[in-house]
């Protein structure tokens, strides 16, 4: 008995051991010197020998945040830039998704290739995919202006897609590309449980297809819809490759992501202070948003757990 | 559970401790290296060939060659430019990195002020072959002035204006343009039939702050006050900024396209003959690669404003790549030895013949090799009117803000919106504002 | 969905047509890019090539060591792949299967992990496995096994709140059987549990291979010439002259192909894994 009891308190720790010493390894020991980075002035000039890089207290964070000078209104751009995109790309990767898993609910002719061709881009290499997108958005002898402008007329003029305005909507276009079919995987997934009977009944009592899907459907797909949006949040929200691989290290203003920003001004620049800081600041914003969003969702969910 | 809290408290500070104890890790010889493992070497060169796997084929028999004279063996790895900065600054920080490296010379100043590379002073110098073998100006954009430098020229470029003959013949323009008023009245000239007189690399932020570079000299700034201090949006800077903007925004005789390029197109629109001029570093190769008969192109200097004299007649900034000798070196005799191979009069004419660049080294010069009318014309500029871009330890910000500022407007100005003096200074006064203080 | 009328129909129609010409777009103009010369592809967009070559293909693997670049993403997308399931399928039992102090704060703790900005900890991380290496000789700095443990630990997280939902699912009564047959807690994992869960397992796995499989951040100041995988390795088809475009394109199809064939093979592991692990 006593070893029973022993082998049940101690076991779970044991068994989440390698889990907690490689999350405490590889993410939360270098988050803290991070954190410490962050109230270093931390230039090229004390890279080699950070003891010797003078304290800079809240200095860092201070010209992050100071909105009235350039430094901390082009980080505020870029966060409103990066939540403008977290939203919509999050937003059409679930719509595209959730259309595609209902519409591919039933059986038809052709259906498991067709979701074969749905995976595609989840599979490709993200630096051959995102640099094949910059290579059709191509001003001058790219496939999109190719469509739009020659084929179908749509634009006066060629419009740029890597710099400028447009360049927002690049981004967004490729990152629902990119994004969606997981979207897809895990909802295809949630369809699956829900049972037919549901469905039975509800075209008994007369509900058509669209009211069976705003009934029974969405509903039920609640569970899985709170893990995904949260996990595509993050995702997006962090995203580092697309914009570097389309725009390389300097984004144009109209689609200058975050993770973009704090790259240049830290690894561009060799001001890791100054990088820090800013991460420093992301990531509060990103527990903030998780917790908020984990609070509203839990008092529903509350029952099961 | 208290012994589990305690036992996960303790690891997590002996990891912690771990991790501090790396920062300083760098600094354990600051001294300078040592000699503790003579007979191996690492060198990361930067490619300069067509891949990395040509540049391997290229430098792996040289290494050979001083294996063979000082029984050291090199062991090469070419990495690749999207990554050598990370990687410096990684072997920066740690303490762990090559003996002997390449760094983009623009890097010089940079790189000097984290005091990871060897300065080369008299001494140092004379255990390579001395200071006066090497052209002046390659030597000025080693470090930054007053200090020793930071590393030794290896392979050297200059901006050339690269001319379409057939284009300029069919035009009945006989000579290339010599100053900007020419270029323009040239450029115009060759605008037409969906073909365009010039071909700028827009979207490339280096490109950029070249011609941006060499223009301020011209309008007579450099971009850096005396007390080092950055002064991007003068008078002089903003005139220059907008002389290189208004090629796409006034005088039309740039594609407004070109302010996307990033990947070498521009150099493709000469090559494929969509423009009959193009401003480059060490072109030719290139432009016979993309199938370009070498009879149809020629190279003259960048053109200057009429009458200019001094630095108001600089053509092109000192382009090039360096050769550095990493500080935690555990082979500083055999890393100095490696210099001095490398910057050998064989050796550097041998390298600077397959890359199409221009020794550094006066002696290797004087090869026949680079007495062809394209490499002749740019080592003229080189020797006479080219200078280094500002040696100054925010080198690296001074590049990428001044460089995306003009990309903006470039991106501005082909979207058609008007380019005036005040919307220029005020992109530049953006950039200078986000200089850190120091 | 019972009976769907025309309308529906229609709708369904146009819009997987639609979103196919999105989804494959991309897809074909890597394939018909890479059959070009590069001549071609640096000019105006053609849809059909006007010739088509195969050098490319050929010369994929001259330009970059591409080979050797492929192998080393396979080394250690697969091992990260296989010490992030074993490792998730061990905290997920724990989470599923016992009720202890510090539960919720460990979920809770994994999970924020995933909100890390890359860039933060990329430095000190490189200078920890520096400093391991110098301390113990274990090389973990541009090793094949450092970026295994790196990529390992960016999927854990989700994958144990995946694995920790579908253990849920799996009926406690099994496990009960098993206690009365003399199984103890692990061989219960083993015997009962994991088999139940393959389809589960799967998805996580595919889920961990392609976090690793497109890293390019870390993989770029933690690799060297040696180990550096395909994320960053096919940047070096844009090199200091040219893009070669049809090149990285081929190579490209070339790399995906054996990746998308696994793919479609577990798929249906992981659409019936993925189900009952997002559902709680």
């Amino acid at each position: 008995m006593i070893r029973k009891r022993l082998g049940r308190t101690g076991l779970p720790y044991l068994l989440l051991l390698p889990a907690l010493a490689l999350e405490l390894l590889i993410h939360l020991v270098p988050m803290v010197v991070g954190i410490v980075m962050s109230a270093k002035q931390l230039t090229q000039f004390f890279i080699r020998d950070w003891s010797a890089a003078p304290w800079a207290g809240l200095g860092n964070y201070r010209v992050a945040v100071d909105f009235s000078a350039p430094i901390g209104r082009s980080l505020l751009n870029s966060f409103w830039v990066t939540c403008a995109f977290t939203v919509l790309s999050v937003g059409l990767s679930w719509l595209i998704g959730t259309a595609a898993a209902i519409f591919m609910q039933d059986a038809f002719k052709g259906r498991g290739l067709l979701r074969a061709a749905f995976l595609l881009p989840y599979a490709l290499p993200v630096y051959a995919a995102v640099i094949t997108w910059s290579f059709m958005f191509q001003r001058d002898t790219g496939l999109v202006n190719h469509l739009l402008h020659d084929q179908l007329h749509l634009t006066s003029g060629r419009p740029f897609w890597l710099i400028g305005d447009n360049s927002f909507t690049a981004l967004v276009t490729v990152s629902v590309w990119k994004s969606w079919p997981f979207a897809f995987l895990t909802l295809t997934a949630g369809l699956q449980n829900i049972p037919r009977e549901l469905y039975e009944a509800a075209a008994m009592d007369g509900a058509g297809v669209w009211q069976q899907i705003r009934r029974i459907t969405l509903p039920s797909l609640r569970p899985v819809n709170l893990v995904l949006v949260l996990v595509l949040f993050l995702w997006t929200f962090n995203d580092f490759n697309t914009p570097y691989v389309l725009f390389g290290k300097s984004a144009p203003q109209a689609a200058d992501l975050i993770s973009i920003h704090i790259y240049q001004s830290s690894f561009v620049t060799w001001n890791f202070g100054s990088g820090s800081a800013m991460s420093v600041l992301l990531l509060l914003f990103l527990l903030l948003v998780t917790a908020g969003y984990l609070f509203a969702t839990s008092r529903r969910k509350g029952a099961d757990d | 559970m208290r012994i589990n809290r305690l036992a996960a408290a303790t690891a997590f500070a002996a990891t912690l401790a771990l991790t501090v104890g790396a920062c300083g890790g760098g600094s354990s010889s600051s001294g300078g290296g040592d000699n503790s493992s003579p007979k191996t070497l690492t060198y990361w060169a930067s490619n300069q060939g067509t891949s990395l796997e040509n540049d391997k084929q290229v430098l792996e028999p040289e290494l050979r060659k001083f294996e063979q004279q000082t029984g050291i063996k090199v062991k090469l790895e070419v990495v690749p430019w999207s990554d050598l900065l990370n990687r410096i600054l990684a072997a920066t920080a740690s303490g762990q990195g090559p003996d002997v490296l390449n760094i983009g010379n623009t890097w010089s100043a940079s790189l000097q002020a984290t005091g990871a590379l060897l300065p080369f002073d008299d001494a140092t110098f004379a255990k390579i072959g001395g200071k006066d073998r090497f052209l002046p100006a390659t030597i000025a954009s080693a470090g930054a002035a007053g200090k020793d430098p930071a590393a030794v020229p290896l392979y050297s470029m200059a901006y050339g204006l690269y001319y379409n003959k057939k284009a300029f013949a069919a035009a009945g323009i006989a000579n290339p343009p010599a100053t900007w008023d020419e270029l323009v009245a040239d450029g115009q000239k060759l605008t037409k039939d969906g073909k365009y007189g010039l071909a700028i690399e827009g979207g490339n932020v280096s490109e950029n702050v070249h011609h941006a570079f060499a223009l301020g000299q011209q309008h007579g700034t450099g971009w850096f006050d005396a007390a080092g201090r950055p002064a991007f949006d003068s008078p002089e800077a903003v005139g220059a900024v907008k002389q290189y903007v208004d090629f796409i925004a006034k005088d039309k005789i740039a594609a407004p396209g070109n302010a996307e390029y990033a990947n070498n197109q521009s150099v493709t629109d000469f090559a494929t003959g969509k423009a009959a001029m193009l401003m480059w570093q060490s072109a030719g190769a290139n432009l016979t690669s993309h199938g370009m008969n070498p009879d149809d192109f020629a190279v003259a200097p960048i053109p200057v404003p009429a009458g200019a004299t001094g630095t108001k007649a600089t053509t092109s900034m000192v382009a090039g790549i360096n050769l550095a000798v990493f500080r935690n070196t555990k082979n500083l005799d055999g890393a100095l030895q490696f210099v001095k191979f490398m910057t050998g009069d064989d050796e550097q004419k041998q390298l600077n013949k397959t890359y199409g660049s221009i020794p550094p080294v006066k002696a290797a010069q004087a090869d026949p090799a680079f007495a062809t009318p394209e490499l002749k014309a740019l080592s003229d500029v080189l020797a006479t009117s080219a200078r280094p871009l500002p040696q100054v330890a925010n080198e690296s910000q001074f590049e990428t803000l001044v460089g995306t500022a003009v990309k903006n407007l470039l991106a501005g100005a082909a979207a058609g919106k008007p380019v005036t003096d005040d919307t220029v200074k005020a992109e530049l006064t953006k950039a200078q504002q986000q200089m850190p203080a120091n | 969905m019972i009976d769907p009328p025309a309308s529906y129909r229609w709708t369904r129609r146009i819009a997987l047509t639609v979103l196919l010409a999105f989804t494959l777009t991309p897809v074909l103009v890597m394939l018909s890019s890479s059959l070009k010369p590069l001549q071609d592809v640096q000019g105006p967009f053609r849809g059909i090539p006007s010739t088509i070559t195969l050098r490319p293909y050929a010369d994929i693997w001259k330009t970059v060591p591409l080979g050797r670049y492929f192998v080393n993403s396979l080394i250690v997308s697969g091992g990260a792949t296989v010490c992030s399931v074993l490792i998730a399928i061990l905290a997920a039992y724990a989470v599923s299967r016992y009720r202890f102090r510090g539960r919720r704060l460990f979920t809770v703790t994994v999970l924020s992990t995933q909100m890390f900005p890359g860039i933060l900890f990329l430095l000190p991380l490189f200078l920890l496995f520096v400093n391991i290496g110098n301390s113990t000789g274990v090389a973990l700095y541009g090793s094949r096994g450092g970026l295994i443990l790196t990529y390992l630990t960016f999927s854990l997280p989700f994958s144990i709140w995946m694995l920790a939902g579908y253990f849920d699912s799996i009926p406690r009564d099994l496990d009960e059987a098993a206690a009365v047959d003399g199984c103890g807690p692990l061989r219960t994992l083993v015997r009962i549990v994991i088999p139940a869960a393959v389809p589960g397992i799967v998805a996580v796995a595919v889920y961990a291979f392609m976090t690793a499989w497109g890293e390019v951040l870390f993989a770029s100041v933690m690799t060297n010439d040696e180990t550096r995988t395909l994320a960053v390795g096919l940047q070096g088809y844009a090199t200091q002259t040219d893009v070669y475009w049809n090149q990285v394109m081929a190579a490209s199809l070339v790399v995906s192909v054996p990746v998308v064939a696994g793919f479609l093979l577990l798929q249906r592991f992981l659409v019936a894994g993925l189900t009952a692990g997002a559902v709680k």
